[in-house]
């Protein structure tokens, strides 16, 4: 059953084209690798799904589970299920990360119907989580990213992605300022979240993480579209040869 | 003008909650303001003759004296004979709970105060120990209430309870006929009648507040309020607060305020004084939700305080902790002098501004004892078309070896058609003090909003989220119960503020 389907997808910022008809489709148990040079559109194929503003859609559609997007509000698309790891994650002064992270649960169970957790089984569950991650125990009264290494705001989105339970994650560039540890860290968390009824985006520039976590499908993304799609040997072809090969 | 995003407006105009009126009959004093009006006031509280005295002193010496002009705040001139200067319900003082006019208890259930001896908010609770950041709720404990209605003092809770731990707690007016000595001797003491133009007119006129001595050696068995109520049209409230902590006492005493929405402005010209003998502590936390004016600034109250404290004796404190949310116009310092040697004197702010709301408050920390230190945290916040200034003085006086003070100062920004200013005053004239100042201006920034819109939350409660955040050192300050009323007043005060 396809979980994404991206169709057609053109995307402006500031007037200027960035995708140009970008077509995915994503089953539901499968991860995807969206690979491709700097400047490509990856970033805003990951962001755009989110409904972040200042993305401009002149044409195509995107939905998830059959339920067009387009037209949902950032925190509407997340309420269905869709979960964006940032490539910056920002700072919140002052609100704890566990704070943050109960509110956020809070608010989507609320909008399925659903009983909110407990605070002491909220409590349970994320310093569960937070272990898993080898944060330290601290980590969860600390301000959401506030003074956070580059490799922690990292590991706080897969925090998030293991305790939000997404049906559909889109990972932008989580890989990227890891250390080869913290690395193996995120992919054991990634791994973890897969499974049959959730979907998986791997936007990233390199091919390491996908020695951790093995996509199902690679697609490269140029030009401001799939230009190819292949298997996981696709990623060795390109480690090796450059984006450069595919012009070729 | 509403801002891009419809969410922040929507979270920025919520209603007031507080602005309904109480159908009641008054006895008003018809406008105007001269030596006849100030003997009523006097003769109503049945004074005792010096007190008049005093009064009609602050009178002459407040005609001397000009509006200061100074505050970054702009309103037309008011005319001080255009105000009632005394309003109060009908017939007899109450002398009991059980005598006090239904429509006026009512009043205080429906803000919240029920001025009944059990726990205050019942059925609320107060939140009990922070799992990381996580508030769980425990039963709430009782304050004791003086309720302010306009003019007088209507009901005031625990005393009795109070009493026995000889606490003595009341309106002032019964202060000055209990209690006068201690009344003749810290009335003016600590914000004399001619410091300023406010502080001489409310001396003149003051009408009621509240009295609280705490005995020597003496811990204040529960949190002490007072809750301010305006709801006579066209009439100024004057009231006028006096703490005492003897050595070794403590208190922590709490302030609420609320007026009805009208499309004039009302005047609110109060002072307070604290007064800490050695080593008692004074904690004095305020939450003002007066009626801060409509969108297009119509009405709304013009809050024009005086307050001071006192660090008498050695190793004394006081805090002052406000959350200021209300008022079309808030000009305000609490401040602290530290007398005393190691006193130590507390500033902790956060001023709330939207709409075409103009605040101007901070603090002055006057240190002239030895190793006297103070702290200064405030918090600006700004939305719609407000301004917002922190105005703070720090004055190290030569003989205060050793004295020092930290202040950060910190202002949010919401929106593009707000104002926040900071204007710091430091006088040192004691070599090797030391004083420190640190200031940020910032904004919650879009991808502040996306990050908790892509989480799930909507833009209303991920501004309330990030507010609340950027004041949680202050709410920190805050009695439990109070905190909780705080972020959820800040949540209301933002209704419509995203954009």
């Amino acid at each position: 059953m396809t979980l994404l389907a991206v169709e057609n997808l053109h995307v402006e910022v500031d007037g200027k084209p960035i995708l140009n008809g970008l077509s995915l489709a994503v089953p539901a148990g499968q991860v995807h690798a969206v690979m491709g040079p700097n400047g490509s559109g990856k970033s805003t194929f990951a962001n755009v799904l989110a409904g972040r503003p200042d993305y401009t859609v002149t044409a195509g559609s995107v939905a998830m589970d059959g339920e067009q997007l387009l037209d949902l509000a950032p925190e509407e698309r997340a309420r269905k299920g869709l979960f964006l790891a940032f490539q910056y994650p920002v700072e919140i002064p002052g609100v704890s990360n566990m704070e943050f992270l109960k509110a956020a649960t809070d608010a989507q169970a609320k909008a399925a119907g659903q009983q909110a957790p407990s605070a002491v089984e909220f409590i349970g569950r994320a310093r569960q989580a937070a272990a898993d991650l080898r944060l330290s125990a601290d980590f969860l009264k600390r301000g959401v990213n506030e003074g956070f290494s580059g490799g922690e705001k990292k590991r706080n989105e897969i925090l998030q992605l293991l305790l939000l339970r997404p049906r559909l994650a889109i990972l932008d560039e989580t890989d990227s300022g890891l250390d080869i540890d913290a690395l193996k860290v995120v992919a054991a968390g990634i791994n973890a979240f897969r499974a049959a009824h959730n979907a998986v985006v791997l936007v990233t520039h390199y091919q390491r993480l996908l020695d951790h976590v093995v996509p199902d499908r690679i697609h490269v993304l140029a030009g401001g579209g799939i230009v190819r799609s292949g298997d996981k040997s696709l990623a060795h072809a390109l480690e090796a040869k450059g984006y450069g090969w595919l012009d070729s | 003008m509403p801002s891009s995003n419809p969410a922040i407006d929507a979270l920025v105009n919520r209603e007031y909650a507080a602005g309904f009126v109480t159908d009641i009959d008054a006895e008003t004093l018809p406008p105007g303001l001269d030596e006849s009006v100030v003997r009523a006031i006097s003769a109503k509280n049945q004074e005792p003759e010096w007190l008049t005295a005093w009064r009609l002193d602050a009178l002459d010496r407040w005609r001397a004296m000009q509006p200061p002009r100074w505050a970054h705040v702009a309103f037309p001139d008011i005319d001080f004979q255009a105000i009632s200067y005394y309003s109060a319900p009908k017939g007899e003082r109450p002398k009991s709970l059980d005598d006090v006019d239904p429509a006026l208890l009512r009043t205080y259930e429906k803000l919240g105060v029920p001025l009944h001896e059990r726990a205050r908010l019942a059925g609320v609770e107060a939140p009990q120990a922070d799992t990381e950041g996580l508030a769980s709720r425990g039963p709430a404990a009782p304050v004791a209430v003086d309720a302010v209605f306009d003019s007088v003092s209507i009901a005031t809770t625990f005393k009795d309870e109070l009493a026995k731990a000889g606490v003595v707690f009341c309106s002032i007016s019964e202060a000055v006929r209990e209690h006068p000595d201690l009344v003749r001797k810290y009335l003016g003491s600590v914000v004399p009648k001619p410091d300023n133009f406010y502080a001489a007119l409310n001396s003149a006129v003051f009408s009621d507040g509240s009295f609280v001595y705490v005995p020597k050696h003496t811990r204040c068995p529960m949190e002490v309020a007072t809750q301010f109520r305006i709801n006579a049209e066209n009439t100024g409230q004057f009231e006028r607060t006096l703490i005492i902590a003897d050595e070794g006492a403590y208190v922590s005493y709490l302030e609420g305020c609320t007026a009805p929405m009208r499309d004039e402005n009302q005047l609110h010209a109060a002072v307070v004084e604290l007064v800490a003998l050695e080593d008692a502590e004074i904690k004095y936390s305020t939450v003002q939700n007066w009626y801060p004016g409509d969108e297009h600034g119509r009405g709304g109250i013009y809050n024009f305080v005086t307050k001071r404290g006192a660090c008498l004796g050695a190793r004394s404190k006081i805090s002052w902790t406000q959350v200021e949310t209300g008022s079309a116009i808030t000009w305000k310092y609490p401040s602290v002098v530290l007398r005393g040697a190691d006193s130590v004197g507390e500033f902790h702010s956060v001023a709330l501004t939207h709409n075409r709301q103009q605040a101007d408050t901070g603090t002055k920390m006057i240190h002239i004892g030895p190793r006297t230190k103070s702290t200064i945290v405030s918090k600006g916040i700004s939305a719609g078309h407000s301004q917002n200034s922190y105005r703070g003085l720090v004055r190290i006086n030569r003989g205060a070896a050793g004295a020092r003070n930290h202040t950060q100062c910190d202002s949010l920004l919401i929106g593009d058609h707000c104002g926040a200013h900071t204007f710091p005053y430091i006088e040192s004239n004691r070599p090797g003090a030391v004083i420190e100042h640190e200031a940020t201006t910032s904004k919650v920034s879009d991808e502040q909003l996306f990050l908790c819109q892509q989480r799930g939350l909507d833009a209303e409660k991920a501004v309330a989220m990030i507010v609340n955040g950027f004041c949680k050192d202050v709410f920190r300050t805050l009695p439990m119960e109070f905190a909780v009323e705080a972020a959820q007043l800040l949540e209301v005060s933002l209704e419509g503020a995203v954009g």
